[in-house]
């Protein structure tokens, strides 16, 4: 289909950005990347009177070393996240999950920025942030503010940014030395989104799991932290059986919906497996 | 004179060779003609109100305030359009009681299926004619929607069709074809063996990839109207526009631009074209329609939707005694233009290369509140290719037989050939034999059979399954006389004009329409053949009935069948011409000329030749011709093929089954097609390449998927899932080359074999990973969730 006519506004600044937020109102949207606003104005599920552009928001791109932390311009492609060697160097579970969103032409114009305040359950990267413990550094008309991950999704494509806030930039934190890292993505198709998809970060001592990070996609309206699992995690064997019995309170606390390629007990299902393979591959074992 | 030929004229034929498609470099650079491209002066844009609705009531309808929107030229309704809403024809009433009700372009009343059209905006902005859809007032009052094929044929369900004159019922026909054996019944109660299954062969879309669109100018030169559209047909749109709008035939001009990808799905007269035409007629302006991807997955019509009951009787040593063929197929909303024939394609080949003594084929044609169904890549012929080479799979389980010995024990032997089938055809060539020989070979068989033991026996959640698909099809629709017994109302001929121009160049007229398939080269591949001339110097000239009149257009892997044999004489007979003028040039007698290389030479006198060009050249200026001839040198050629082509092949799949999950990977593909001679088999392979996708597309991943409500949940490319290359192995082709003998070019048709044949491959290999788990059958499109669910079954079955 064939959206209806905005109008649009090519944003240099953030304060420039958020000016123009302010006097569109609630019929105002930002556009980053465009992967996801512009299949939602194709199919007129939203009808914005203006389109506000930040992808040329300088202050929005870059990614720097902050000591503990990696911090991420929120205008940064899947492209640029994908193949940052600090990004791979210091946080790679992010770089895994990235590497796996759609195709390379969407992962060159999709942002991590517009994935996360997006906040689609089946995307990738919200399950990342939650799982690393993220922060969102936002900014309104009253000036700027952090939201840690836990607190940003909200619900479906929902998230606790007001309607005049710009999402800047994302903060990572290291998680230091012994860990290991992977994404378990389980799709239809090579390209598709994620039926289920697991984050999983395990510091691992010789023959001990210490601790665990596991997060939870398309799990519910939101990512999933997999808290149970974690304690069942913590300090036990690095096996594969106690990985496997860990994995078995993977669905604790989520909300599985069902659609056309999973019921929910089926992706229940998925989760659990999910989860096994993804903390076991995270853990070397 | 001879030295002046160049070199690659005198040296090698241009005919099977892997030349590059001379279409590639105008696609590859965006030198494309797309009927959307097409701008005219005072073009307006038609944009279409669809319903939402699989089956109500229109209660009311106002099209007047979209007048008013900004750019609006004009709105429709089918009380507006009056009697320029024309009918959507069918030109294959299958039986003499089929019901065939009225189809609108317009719905009139009462909406069928969720795309139904109901009214039309016309504005100078293609974008403001969307925006003003929006004004228009309609309501619906919702009536039940007929979904289930079985639940439809209930006495009492809701009647998809109800007028005053209809009979009152959701059957749209019923066929019966008996074999020509000894009776089913007869041949069963000899049986030590019955295997009986029930396939779902689901609906499918074509999801081409340039969307359909049309552009109707009644503002030319003359007083005609063109007509550009992205068809697979121009000719026989041209005469069904005619009769459908009542313009002269003799007026409309039918252009199919390039058209990007077909599959069936532009094989037709769509209600769209029909609008245009005579919309742009009535305001006098040219129309232009190009439907959006949503459009597409509701509007362009549907393949497959059978229901398909099976049986097959045998002797307990394997030997196949008899076939019984139930179907339910799925015509939809309304009949398009062969939809009720489209099932009836594939009567002839259930027994696909099998030898037995009965068959019995049944077919219901079921209306339902769903978009309408019509060919789609094989029309008929996948879904009886399914049924019989998965059956085989299952009776070799019953049996405890490796399927492959099953299948060689009841094929039809390369010596038993021309073979008259139990369905009534005669296959003229084939070698199964060898085409399996190669393929085993090619596939390491025994090796693969090997690892799926020790997977097996350590109990592997991974499990590895093999399938086989050793398929025949139909190719070259068709002998006019057997469409005629079938009721088609047209013919199956094609026709060629080969017309060398003073300056040596050569027009190919051809009535094929490629649409992808590479036409261009390939028949240029033939001509340049006979005549001794460079591919190069040949110009097809195709889908525009301005300059192509005459033809048959393209589907059913016909062109090359029908549409060569037509180029060969074509050209044989301009060979004769030039002959004549030849002699009378180097003054000798006819039978003195030898053709070869471009040019007449007077046999045992090397140094007497006349190239064809300076034949050609003579034609024109026509100074000094012989008596009796006429000037210019062309011929041409109308083919009505004798016979049908049958194309077969063996194809072999390897999948791993993730028992955990379901998810199934498609680990090796091996396929030996014979398509008897090769024109050009780079191209050969491009085909069987794409045809492989689009089959394994349909057992593991394509299907759509209608609510109860008779919504379409599969309505965008995120949710009916196109493979793309990431998904499918590097594939492993090759051929074996038994010439066709229904054709003097030795050609079977290609354009379908790989869709039909890998399918049941697939299936067949997904069920034999599982088979010592409980699992005999898995339903298509074996997503991960429902190999999964499968699994969850047998266990609990077994357990
Ligand atoms: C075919 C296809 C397949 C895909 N597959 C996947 C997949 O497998 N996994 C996956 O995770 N994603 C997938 N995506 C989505 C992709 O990752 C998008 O890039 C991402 O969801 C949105 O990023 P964007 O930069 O394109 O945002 P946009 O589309 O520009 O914006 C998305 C939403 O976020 C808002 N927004 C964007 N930036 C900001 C900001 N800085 N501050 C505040 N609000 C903002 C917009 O207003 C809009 O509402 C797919 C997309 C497509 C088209």
């Amino acid at each position: 289909m064939i959206p209806v006519s905005f109008d649009y506004v090519r944003a240099t600044s953030v304060a420039d950005a958020v000016a123009a937020l302010v006097a569109g109102g609630e019929d105002a949207k930002v556009l980053a990347g465009g992967q996801s606003l512009m299949p939602v104005l194709r199919l007129r599920m939203a009808a914005p009177t203006v389109v506000i552009d930040c992808s040329r928001v300088t202050e929005m791109q870059g990614i720097t070393d902050a000591g503990d932390s990696v911090v991420i311009g929120a205008g940064t492609t899947h492209h640029e996240v994908m193949n940052n060697p600090l990004i791979n160097e210091h946080t790679p579970l992010l770089a895994m999950a990235t590497a796996t969103v759609a195709d390379p032409a969407i992962r060159h114009r999709g942002t991590l920025g517009g994935a996360l305040a997006h906040a689609d359950p089946a995307g990738d990267l919200p399950a990342v942030a939650l799982a690393l413990d993220a922060v969102m550094t936002v900014v309104g008309p009253q000036g700027s503010r952090d939201i840690p991950a836990a607190e940003l999704f909200t619900d479906y494509f929902t998230t606790s940014m007001a309607e005049d806030e710009i999402l800047v930039s994302i903060r990572v934190p290291k998680l230091g030395p012994g860990w290991g890292y992977h994404y378990e993505k389980f799709q239809r198709t090579a390209q598709g989104w994620a039926i289920v998809g697991v984050a999983a970060a395990v510091q691992r001592n010789n023959g001990t799991i210490n601790q665990a990070r596991v997060g939870l996609t398309n799990m519910g309206p939101g990512p999933v932290r997999a808290s149970s699992v974690e304690q069942a995690l913590t300090n036990a064997a690095a096996t594969a059986e106690s990985v496997a019995a860990a994995a078995q309170s993977a669905t604790d606390g989520t909300r599985a919906t069902s659609d056309l390629h999973a019921a929910a007990d089926y992706r229940e299902h998925l989760a659990r497996v999910m989860t096994e393979r993804a903390v076991a591959k995270a853990a070397g074992i | 004179m001879t030295d002046t030929l160049p070199d690659s004229l005198t040296t090698q034929s241009p005919m099977g060779r892997p030349l590059r498609r001379k279409e590639d470099a105008r696609l590859l650079h965006g030198q494309t003609n797309w009927t959307d491209n097409i701008q005219l002066p005072g073009m307006l844009h038609m944009a279409i109100l669809r319903s939402p609705m699989a089956h109500a009531h229109i209660t009311h309808l106002d099209v007047t305030p979209a007048l008013s929107e900004p750019h609006v030229v004009a709105a429709f309704s089918a009380k507006e359009l009056g009697d320029l809403n024309g009918a959507v024809p069918c030109v294959w009433p299958v039986t003499d009681e089929m019901q065939a009700p009225a189809f609108p372009a317009l719905a009139i009343d009462k909406v069928r299926h969720v795309g139904d059209c109901v009214a039309v905006v016309l504005a100078t902005d293609r974008n403001a004619a969307f925006d003003a859809l929006e004004a228009i007032e309609i309501d619906y009052e919702a009536l039940p929607a007929v979904i289930d094929l079985e639940a439809a044929l209930e006495p009492g369900a809701t009647l998809v069709h109800d007028a005053a004159d209809s009979p009152g019922t959701n059957e749209c026909y019923t066929y019966h074809l008996p074999g020509t054996g000894i009776p089913y019944d007869e041949a069963k109660a000899k049986a030590d063996v019955v295997v009986k299954r029930r396939f779902i062969n689901q609906r499918l879309i074509p999801a081409f990839m340039e969307p359909r669109a049309v552009v109707a100018s009644p503002m030319g030169v003359s007083n005609e109207m063109t007509v550009w559209s992205a068809t697979q047909i121009p000719h026989i749109l041209r005469v069904l526009l005619a009769l459908v709008t009542g313009l002269p035939e003799n007026s409309l001009r039918i252009i199919a631009p390039d058209v990007g990808g077909g599959f069936g799905g532009k094989l037709q007269i769509y209600r769209e074209e029909i609008l245009a035409v005579q919309i742009a007629r009535h305001l006098g302006r040219p129309v232009k329609w190009t439907e959006t991807r949503s459009e597409n997955m509701v509007a362009t019509h549907h393949g497959r939707g059978q229901v398909q009951d099976i049986e097959i009787a045998a002797t307990k040593d394997g030997k196949l005694l008899g076939m019984k063929v139930n179907l339910l197929a799925d015509m939809g909303a309304y009949l398009q233009i062969i939809t009720p024939g489209t099932p009836l394609l594939g009567m002839f080949m259930y027994p696909g290369i099998y030898k037995m003594d009965a068959y019995d084929f049944n077919c219901v044609g079921v209306f339902t509140n769903k978009t309408p169904t019509d060919a789609y890549r094989g029309a008929g012929r996948p879904e009886s290719t399914f049924a019989i080479e998965r059956i085989m799979d299952e009776l070799a389980a019953e049996l405890n037989m490796d399927p492959m010995e099953l299948r060689k024990k009841n094929w039809i032997n390369h010596e038993d050939f021309p073979y008259a089938t139990i369905a009534g055809l005669v296959y003229d060539t084939g070698n199964y034999e060898a085409a399996t020989a190669k393929a085993i070979d090619m596939f390491d068989y025994a090796g693969l059979r090997a690892e799926q033991e020790r997977r097996r026996a350590s109990g592997d959640p991974v499990q590895l399954g093999i399938g086989i698909s050793t398929f025949t099809e139909m190719c070259g629709l068709a002998p006019s006389r057997t469409l005629g017994a079938l009721k088609y109302v047209a013919g199956g001929w094609e026709h060629c004009t080969i017309r060398m121009l003073p300056t040596g160049k050569v027009e190919l007229i051809t009535g094929t329409s490629p649409h992808g398939q590479g036409h261009e080269t390939a028949w240029s591949q033939i001509a340049a053949d006979i005549l001794g001339i460079d591919v190069d110097d040949i110009e097809v000239v195709h889908s525009d009935t301005g300059r192509a009149p005459y033809g048959m257009d393209t589907y059913g892997s016909r062109s090359l069948a029908v549409g060569g044999q037509a180029i060969k004489k074509a050209a044989e007979r301009l060979i004769e011409k030039a002959r004549v003028i030849a002699a009378h040039q180097l003054e000798c007698s006819i039978d003195d000329l030898e053709y070869a290389g471009g040019a007449f030479r007077v046999k045992g006198d090397a140094e007497k030749a006349q190239p064809l060009a300076a034949v050609a050249f003579e034609a024109f200026s026509a100074h000094n011709l012989p008596d009796g001839v006429e000037p210019t040198l062309q011929a041409e050629s109308t083919v009505d093929p004798q016979d049908f082509s049958y194309p077969h092949g063996t194809h072999l799949a390897a999948v791993e089954v993730d028992t955990e999950t379901g998810k199934t990977t498609l680990r090796t593909y091996v396929c030996v097609d014979d398509v008897g001679v090769q024109v050009n088999p780079m191209i050969v392979e491009g085909q069987v390449h794409g045809g492989l996708a689009q089959g394994i597309a349909q057992a593991m991943y394509e299907g759509v998927e209608y609510d109860e409500d008779g919504n379409l949940l599969t309505a965008s490319l995120a949710d009916y899932l196109v493979p793309s290359a990431a998904d499918l192995p590097s594939f492993t082709t090759s051929t074996t080359e038994t010439p066709s003998t229904t054709n003097p070019l030795g050609t079977k048709g290609v354009g379908e074999a790989g869709a039909i044949a890998s399918t049941p491959a697939i299936i067949n290999a997904i069920v034999d990973a599982l088979r010592p788990m409980g699992v005999n059958d898995v339903e298509m499109p074996a997503s991960p969730q429902r190999v999964w669910r499968t699994i969850q079954e047998a266990k609990a079955a077994t357990a």
